[in-house]
């Protein structure tokens, strides 16, 4: 990764512009061309430097329900609980972490009801229970790193 | 679905939709992404590049752009930190931690008494465990006495990452 790929990933951070040729408008704040920095992007992609490039979608203004659940889940059955959890197309990520409640995963689902009926699903494929916690508010999102 | 019934729907609800399904995994890289669009859609790319627009204003789009995979780029620790404050202050205190610049995301959740008592939730990125822990200490200085307990929880696996998506075969 060189400069020119460090400033890319700083300024793709940014609001991309929506216009006819947004790569030119961006590869000119750049100083570089927009073939350089379209293949520049499709690289740093391929190597997993961007996980993702395109509109990023706030779920829950989309009238979708979006929510955070954690499960404590005995360490003999783990991988297989993980893995009737994230068979589940409603489950967006899923992380182990470092406490009691050692299973934490994000449900988004087109409907509250289809979250519930996912959450009883989930409930009644593994027989634990899953604790529901649904933002009451948002105070931020959203993280600039800088490279 | 014709082009026309899409186009009549007043509000643009199912044109809507279709962008959002046909972007969810990302912008074309070409030098005319919306016309892209446009073509595959089969509408005119003003109109792709006028919703695009209304949804990054109405705040279904959140921004246009990277993001960037913060494992690749060093920031390998993240903790998730939540603490228990009064629910009369949970604005003002979920809004100032929200600001300080390593919280990616900050909110207020349910608790769950008596096991999980925490209704503030901060994730926090650093580049190593102790700077986590050094970060969450900034976060307790900024609640003071009004931090009636707290924790933080590192993952120690991903067991799956896929995203948002909609129109998710069930």
């Amino acid at each position: 990764m060189d400069n020119l790929d460090r400033q890319i990933i700083n300024e793709l951070q940014r609001n991309f512009p929506i216009c006819d040729h947004p790569f030119a408008v961006v590869a000119d704040h750049l100083d570089t061309s927009e073939e350089e920095l379209i293949s520049r992007i499709q690289l740093l992609l391929d190597e997993k430097y961007l996980t993702r490039f395109g509109p990023l979608f706030n779920a829950d203004q989309m009238g979708g329900s979006v929510s955070l659940c954690a499960m404590a889940v005995p360490e003999y059955e783990f991988n297989d609980i993980a893995e009737k959890v994230n068979a589940c197309p409603q489950v967006a990520h899923n992380y182990q972490r470092d406490h009691q409640l050692n299973m934490w995963f994000v449900l988004a689902t087109e409907t509250q009801d289809e979250l519930e009926e996912t959450i009883r699903n989930i409930e009644e494929e593994t027989g634990l229970s899953v604790r529901n916690m649904p933002k009451l508010q948002e105070f931020f999102v959203g993280l600039y790193f800088e490279v | 679905m014709n082009r026309q019934a899409v186009l009549m729907n007043e509000d643009y609800t199912i044109l809507d939709r279709e962008i959002i399904l046909a972007t969810q995994a990302g912008l074309p890289l070409v030098s005319e992404p919306y016309q892209q669009i446009a073509d595959q859609l089969n509408v005119d790319p003003e109109l792709i590049k006028k919703r695009l627009k209304k949804m990054r204003e109405d705040g279904r789009i959140r921004r246009i752009g990277a993001v960037p995979n913060h494992y690749k780029l060093g920031y390998t620790a993240n903790g998730m930190s939540v603490w228990d404050v009064p629910d009369d202050l949970i604005k003002t205190f979920g809004q100032a931690v929200g600001k300080m610049s390593f919280v990616s995301h900050c909110y207020e959740r349910p608790r769950f008494l008596p096991e999980w008592p925490y209704n503030l939730f901060a994730m926090i990125h650093g580049h190593s465990h102790e700077e986590v822990l050094e970060k969450a200490d900034k976060i307790a200085a900024l609640l003071g006495e009004n931090c009636r307990a707290r924790d933080i929880l590192f993952s120690t696996r991903i067991l799956k990452k896929t995203g948002i998506r909609i129109g998710v075969q069930t």
